[in-house]
């Protein structure tokens, strides 16, 4: 038996046949990785080409300043700024839902519960990442808008309130599923060491699990954020499409992402103006993705050094 | 070198000496009374019954597997996590039963300190490492946990070494300055009795030596039981010596009487290396 493993190790057709076979899977894989980054550059090619052609008819100034956005109307205005603040605001209040209410749900799945509650439990928290957005949609302006028009009078019936709060229901798996995980690699003997200096469940989570995984715990933030800036479809049917430079959460506004489909869904020609600015818009939404990822990277880094 | 000399000879053949020794509690902190304890149906510890003595090193031995880490977790409750894991008989922290509906574990953990068997530093700067426990327990005061962090880690032999770099994260030091670390922090607490869990399982014979040292430092303030696998290691820094096999305490007394003249055939095994 040895001496079989001995003769074929050094057998030199095993060999070719070996380093061809390496040779493919090398050809193969590198060929799946640059489909991915063509796919990326040629999407931020032809945004860039587009935004050029955008800016070369209206000026950025313009575009960074106006406070109106008309481009549709007779009298066009091209101020980014409304669709920008109601894109900042929806997220916002997406983040004020999601960031306590799926940290707490972390921190009770990973510390309070046994891991066969935890097995049942998060699979099915994870359902509401499942469901399709326009679900979400509905369920925002049938649902959650007439009841919060009960309690607030004034309520339009198209609102950053409704959608914000129903979006950080939707992300708020991601932000516990991916804590959870994080705090969940942390390892048993801080735990036990916390303990041991008589510490409670609750100082040990807080003080000791929270900051260890908080590397984790940031990215799962950045993440749902940039989820919450793409989402389009909840927000095209319960926030509206009237661009409106606001913070009042309670009146009609259109998000970044719903001029895009409203846009694309018309019949705007190629190559014309109109049809230039969702590109110009998508631009925005792709640099405030970038940018919050930057934030995010830099945000690990920095703890990295102090946690871990 | 022979610190065994000047305490009062007791050597305890039987259960009737024993249990002579724990009317009187002036002698010791913990007294374990028939103690079993189970993870669901498995018995792990068998009845047992031993004291452990004020400001003296006892040190529990035995083979892997017999119970060792469970007894002393049983000590400060770390056990109480698990589910399946049950007790009965008791233990006694100078006249209290430590498992009686009554006491708080959180204060059992405060009274009785722990060091782990792998060294287990918060990923966070020596010097929070340090005021971890104190500022559990709420104290707030700048100046107190400053004067906290040089008195513990002057105790546990550590100043020295990084009085300039408190603030540096405590991973950067080394396994032996980490587990100096981790006794510095339990020190912080003022605990009564300091539990070592083979503290020096994953120490080189240096940090080993060190930490040896610093033992019969500690051991004029503290009560200290040590879990070792290290034969000599018990014979070096121990007053006393318990040795556990499959869950039963098989000889209990001291260190030296334990190690020249055993009263048990099992023990004398164990001890020359012709155990298993
Ligand atoms: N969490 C647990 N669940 C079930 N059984 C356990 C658990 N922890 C330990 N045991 C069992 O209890 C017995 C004693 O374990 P313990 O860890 O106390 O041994 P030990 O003497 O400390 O061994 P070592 O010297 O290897 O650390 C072992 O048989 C072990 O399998
Ligand atoms: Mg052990």
């Amino acid at each position: 038996m040895c001496f079989y493993v001995f003769i074929s190790m050094i057998d030199p057709n095993r060999k070719k046949i070996r380093a061809r076979q390496e040779f493919l899977i090398k050809v193969l894989l590198l060929f799946c990785g640059m489909v991915s980054v063509l796919t990326t550059l040629g999407i931020v090619g032809v945004l860039v080409f587009e935004t050029i052609t955008f800016f070369t008819r209206v000026p950025i100034f313009d575009f960074l300043t106006d406070t109106q956005w008309t481009p549709l109307f007779t009298n066009k205005h091209f101020g980014i700024l409304p669709l920008f603040t109601a894109t900042l605001l929806t997220s916002v209040i997406a983040m004020l839902v999601a960031i306590p209410l799926g940290l707490l749900i972390a921190i009770f799945l990973s510390e309070y519960v046994s891991s066969d509650v935890r097995r049942v439990l998060k699979p099915i928290l994870e359902i509401l990442a499942g469901v399709p957005t326009i679900v979400y949609g509905y369920f925002a302006l049938l649902f959650v808008t007439p009841i919060l028009q009960k309690f607030i009078p004034g309520m339009n019936g198209f609102n950053s309130l409704s959608p914000g709060i129903v979006m950080g229901i939707m992300i708020l798996p991601l932000i516990s599923s991916l804590s959870e995980d994080a705090m969940y690699a942390v390892p048993q003997s801080l735990r036990d060491a916390a303990f041991a200096l008589g510490s409670s469940r609750l100082q040990v989570a807080f003080k000791v699990v929270v900051p260890a995984a908080f590397s984790g715990i940031t990215a799962s933030f950045i993440l749902a954020v940039s989820r919450a800036v793409g989402e389009t479809m909840l927000m095209a049917i319960a926030a509206g499409q009237m661009p409106n430079l606001t913070l009042n959460p309670l009146v009609p506004i259109e998000t970044m992402t719903t001029y895009i489909v409203q846009v694309s869904l018309g019949d705007t020609p190629y190559g014309t103006l109109e049809y230039q600015t969702i590109f110009a818009v998508g631009t925005v939404l792709f640099l405030s993705t970038l940018v919050l990822n930057i934030i995010g990277g830099k945000l690990r880094a920095h703890y990295r050094e102090m946690y871990v | 070198m022979d610190k065994t000399q000047n305490i009062k000879k007791i050597v305890l053949p039987g259960i009737e000496t024993m249990n002579k020794i724990t009317t009187n509690p002036e002698h010791f902190v913990l007294s374990v009374q028939d103690l079993s304890a189970w993870y669901g149906t498995a018995q792990v510890l068998k009845n047992i019954s031993f004291n452990i003595q004020r400001h003296q090193v006892t040190a529990i031995i035995g083979p892997s597997g017999c119970g060792k880490s469970t007894l002393i977790r049983c000590f400060n409750r770390m056990n109480d996590f698990m589910p399946v894991f049950r007790t009965t008989g008791s233990i006694l922290l100078e006249g209290q039963d430590l498992y009686s509906s009554n006491i708080d574990p959180v204060e059992v953990r405060l009274k009785i300190g722990m060091v782990f068997q792998k060294q287990n530093p918060f990923p966070k700067s020596i010097y929070e490492n340090v005021v971890y426990g104190p500022r559990v327990l709420g104290i707030k005061n700048k100046k107190k946990l400053d004067q906290v962090v040089e008195d513990s880690l002057k105790r546990a032999a550590l100043w020295d070494e990084v009085n300039h770099k408190l603030k540096s994260n405590a991973l950067s030091l080394s396994g032996g300055q980490q587990q100096r670390l981790c006794i510095a922090r339990a020190l912080a607490n003022e605990p009564e009795v300091l539990l070592l869990d083979e503290p020096c399982s994953a120490l080189d014979p240096i940090a080993t030596a060190k930490i040896e040292e610093l033992i019969q430092e500690l051991k004029r303030n503290y009560t200290i039981v040590i879990v070792t696998h290290n034969m000599q290691q018990a014979a070096r820094v121990s007053d006393y010596t318990a040795y556990l096999l499959l869950g039963s305490l098989i000889e209990f007394g001291e260190t030296k009487a334990v190690f020249t003249t055993p009263s048990r055939k099992e023990t004398e095994d164990y001890i020359t290396g012709r155990f298993g």
